[in-house]
């Protein structure tokens, strides 16, 4: 096991375009770090630096104590489970997931017993003898999961291995891929654009976009005090609601006529600066007419989710969402009151979307 | 065009290229080389010196009557024989695409001449029409025509354009069929729906679908009549009688068979090594537009 | 599809049928002539049904040969005709496997120039420089031998244009899976490449095979020996022009011992003929 460093990383290809700009965090032994952003953010890139089957730019990756940069991926002690498996077709089960300690030279008993004690953990002990193309999704993703167990790596990397499967087995999956990785205490890196697969797994998550790192921390941080209005509004579903608004005081805001308190607003800030107020759907309450703080929402239609539902409308003339309890009842169409708790107020800078927040 | 994920080095590719790179240079482009370089010497009537002509065996060659009737000759079989083996296996296909029963078998049946040598198939419809021991030469003289492709000309022709397509017939009857099963079952379903009846269906929707694997068809049959068909046309006529089945192919052996005029030979190497390219060229163009529908 | 397909499926039958005839016919003729004797043929007597001279025919072709023109038996034909054609079919399959691994799988200068050097070759056959190549086999002193007649022939672009296209449908990421499994470039070609290629190989040999053995103007020139001779160019020298010289019964059980091989080929592996027919054209 080991913990695995990233040091100002960068990838630049050879026409000149940088995919990744200077990366720099650590994971520590047995954490199971996401990384998460949109397609072409660089998460996939940096995922295949670690790996070795990118080379690295500029920058250093270690495992361990051990600098990899120069080293191959087979030496690296790392395993991969890829997006579309990569599972050698013409090899059977037990020869997929042996290929690699074949390579190796491990003794056969050896192999055989860790490909034996990876199947039983996997549940996949009777498929050993069949071939890829007779396996269902779920079977290919576990049998490339043993391909990874076998070799007891140090670090698993996983490159959005869940996305081709079904909505119903990827949750199942995701279930086990992390009571897998807690059970072997093996250090973790995950590519996902999945936002709920990056909050459910990770005890660090990177958010990244466009060759940068947003933000790096728990996942409960991010979502409670998201680093920018990149962040704010790539995690969370539905996404949070963005709302133009301005500085009225020492951690106030106004949104149109009416004035919210933000207790996480930083207090230097001039009267009148123009800024960008979050309001997550699942944060928003309804309140009576003229309450202190209140804003008039106009409902003009409202989804129904089954546990939740969402109302779509308009608040102060732009789009605006809110979600509340199945209970709570509301005119199909017509201006209600909200609240929000001053504690869940997110507050952006125009120009740079950074949060405003108290340092 | 190129692999994201491959290796590096220089050795070892160049060490694997190596055995076709060698068998190509030595028995491709040596040879070409040379047919290219001969085309412009001229030998003198006993071999012994050669001089440098320029383009003296071209104009040779276009001024010779012999020449235009090999052109005209081929122009006639390759018409014939592309007009012939695509239509009959266009039919061929077309029945066999229909979901009957015994559907694969008669594939089978169908597509074996391919493995038949030409020039077994020409000693095939050589013995079946030779005028004194053929079957149905005798038939035809029964019936009172006049049958003799060793001293008729146009007999002659007729019998290497009906072993030609005989042999050709199977080849395009298998792409013809992979075209038409690779029609998607719903346009054709939209088809009846909108009221077509199979002709109509036929000539409006599956034939214009079958558009570039006729084209492609074409391109090699014509590739197929210029080179392939050397021997059926050296076992039935041996290009008689009197050249009157003799093609541009056939031509660039019997010239150059004695060595007497290799340079004559050798041009109309050349000629055709042209023709060829170009029909390729054409071929690639038209595959590239393919490509960006 | 509601539709009444009595009438169009009883045409779809006729026609059919009436092709298989006229493909097959000639060859009928062919074997039924390779069954009677000599004189019933040359007097235009030739009924529709085999007669009673088979196994002395195919006997006496296989294991004597013929009285004057040809000379050798037949069997030695047939295991030159062989030879040559598994001598193109598996060096082609070799040298364009090699090759096209290279092109695909390496980064390299050249790459381009080399592929071009290759592709080139790809629709120009042995007939338009048919001279100047036997001169070089010549020159070589290949003259009468095996190399002489299956060498030249391998010189072609079909082989590693086949490969290189289906390689290119092998995912990037079974490479690097075998990168992180610690196979090199030789492992990778050995234990992936080769194993997933297997039935493109196969096709590509069964292609071969039938055009190895159905050549005809280059064994012509290349062998001078009888001893050398293929079984396809045999049968034109059994038919000499003067009719009453010919042993039709012989040249025809030649025939139709020369288009066996390559069509029980076609028959027998009919799935891996058509996919390598196809697939070598695109």
């Amino acid at each position: 096991m080991a913990q695995v460093t990233l040091t100002n990383v960068k990838k630049i290809y050879p026409g000149g375009v940088e995919a990744v700009k200077g990366v720099s965090f650590d994971i520590p032994d047995g954490g199971f770090c996401v990384l998460v952003g949109p397609s072409g953010c660089g998460k996939s890139t940096l995922l295949r630096m670690v790996a070795g089957l990118e080379t690295i730019s500029a920058g250093e990756v270690s495992i361990g104590t051990r600098v990899v940069n120069q080293i191959g991926p087979a030496e690296r002690d790392i395993a991969m489970v890829f997006q579309n498996y990569a599972l050698y077709p013409h090899m059977s089960v037990y020869e997929n997931m042996s290929y690699g300690l074949r390579n190796l030279g491990t003794p056969k008993d050896e192999i055989d017993r860790r490909v034996k004690e990876a199947a039983r953990i996997l549940a996949i002990e009777p498929l050993l003898d069949r071939r890829p193309r007779q396996l269902s999704g779920g079977q290919r993703q576990r049998v490339a999961m043993g391909r990874a167990i076998v070799r007891k790596p140090q670090v698993f990397l996983f490159d959005e291995p869940l996305s081709n499967l079904d909505a119903k087995l990827r949750v199942q999956m995701r279930v086990e891929i992390k009571k897998l990785q807690r059970a072997l205490g093996v250090t973790a890196i995950y590519v996902t654009h999945d936002q709920v697969e990056a909050m459910t797994l990770s005890d660090k998550l990177v958010v990244m976009n466009g060759g940068q790192v947003e933000q790096i921390g728990l996942p409960a941080d991010v979502y409670k005090k998201p680093a920018s209005k990149f962040v704010a509004t790539f995690i969370g579903s539905p996404p949070m609601n963005i709302l133009p608004g301005t500085i009225d005081g020492p951690g106030i805001v106004a949104l149109g006529d009416a004035i919210l308190e933000a207790r996480d607003l930083r207090e230097d800030l001039a009267e009148q600066t123009p800024v960008e107020v979050g309001l997550r759907p699942e944060d928003v309450e309804i309140a009576s007419e003229g309450e202190a703080g209140s804003l008039p929402f106009d409902v003009e239609f409202i989804e129904e989710l089954g546990a939740t539902q969402l109302f779509h409308g308009q608040l102060s003339g732009l789009p605006f969402v809110m979600q509340a309890a199945t209970d709570v009842v509301a005119a199909q169409a017509g201006r209600i009151w909200i609240t929000v708790d001053p504690d869940r107020v997110h507050v952006f800078d125009v120009a740079t979307g950074a949060r405003l927040g108290r340092v | 065009m190129q692999k994201n994920a491959y290796f590096t080095g220089l050795t070892i590719p160049l060490l694997l290229l190596l055995p076709q790179l060698a068998i190509t240079v030595v028995f491709f482009y040596w040879p070409a080389s040379q047919a290219v370089w001969q085309s412009f010497l001229l030998q003198d009537a006993f071999g012994t010196s050669t001089e440098f002509v320029w383009f003296e065996n071209y104009q040779m060659l276009f001024s010779d009557p012999g020449y235009l009737k090999a052109f005209i000759n081929t122009a006639i079989f390759s018409t014939f024989v592309c007009v012939l083996s695509l239509s009959i296996a266009l039919l061929f296909a077309v029945m066999a695409d229909r979901a009957i029963r015994g559907a694969e078998i008669f594939k089978t049946l169908l597509i074996w001449p391919y493995a038949v040598a030409p020039a077994v198939a020409g000693v095939l419809w050589l013995f079946m029409f030779d005028p004194s021991l053929g079957m149905l030469a005798r038939g035809l003289s029964d019936m009172g025509i006049a049958w003799n492709p060793r001293l008729n000309g146009n007999d002659a022709m007729l019998l290497v354009i009906l072993a030609a397509t005989w042999k050709q017939i199977s080849y395009n009857f298998l792409f013809f069929l992979a075209g038409l099963q690779s029609i998607p079952k719903s346009v054709i379903e939209a088809a009846v729906i909108d009221g077509a009846k199979p002709w109509r269906r036929f000539w409006t929707i599956v034939f214009p679908l079958l558009s570039p694997t006729t084209f492609f068809l074409l391109v090699v049959n014509i590739v197929y009549v210029f080179f392939d068909t050397f021997g059926i046309i050296d076992t039935i006529t041996g290009g008689g009688p009197s050249g009157a089945t003799e093609t541009l192919v056939y031509k660039v052996f019997s010239d150059g068979k004695g060595g007497s005029n290799l340079g004559g030979s050798a041009a109309q190497s050349v000629v055709l090594l042209v023709m060829v390219i170009g029909m390729t060229a054409v071929q690639f163009k038209f595959i590239e537009r393919r490509v960006s529908y | 599809m509601v539709e009444d397909r009595r009438l169009g499926d009883i045409i779809a039958y006729v026609i059919l049928s009436i092709g298989v005839l006229i493909v097959a016919f000639p060859v009928w003729l062919t074997f039924v002539a390779s069954t009677w004797d000599a004189a019933t043929i040359i007097n235009g007597q030739l009924p529709l049904y085999p007669g009673p001279k088979l196994f002395e025919n195919y006997y006496r072709i296989l294991f004597v040969g013929t009285s004057g023109t040809t000379r050798e038996p037949v069997l030695g034909m047939m295991l030159n005709s062989f030879i040559m054609a598994m001598a193109i079919a598996i060096g082609k399959i070799f040298i364009s496997v090699l090759s096209a691994y290279a092109v695909v799988y390496y980064r390299f200068p050249f790459r381009m120039a080399a592929f071009w050097i290759i592709f080139v070759t790809l629709m120009l056959p042995v007939e338009v420089r048919i001279f100047p190549t036997f001169k070089v086999v010549s020159d070589l002193n290949m003259l009468d031998t095996y190399q002489g007649l299956a060498v030249p022939l391998i010189a072609s672009a079909t082989g590693t244009l086949l490969f290189r296209q289906f390689f290119m449908t092998i995912p990037d990421e079974l490479l690097e899976a075998s990168r992180i499994d610690g196979a090199g470039p030789f492992r990778f070609f050995k234990d992936t490449v080769i194993p997933l290629s297997m039935t493109t190989i196969a096709a590509l040999f069964v292609i071969q095979f039938i055009y190895g053995w159905n050549q005809y103007l280059w064994p012509l020139l290349v062998t001078t020996k009888d001893s050398m001779q293929t079984i396809v160019i045999a049968i034109k020298k059994m038919i000499v022009t003067s009719d009453a010289l010919t042993e039709w019964q012989l040249a025809m059980a030649t025939a139709m011992l020369a288009m066996l091989p390559p069509v029980l080929v076609v028959i027998l592996m009919q799935r891996l003929f058509v996919k390598g027919l196809v697939e070598t054209e695109k």
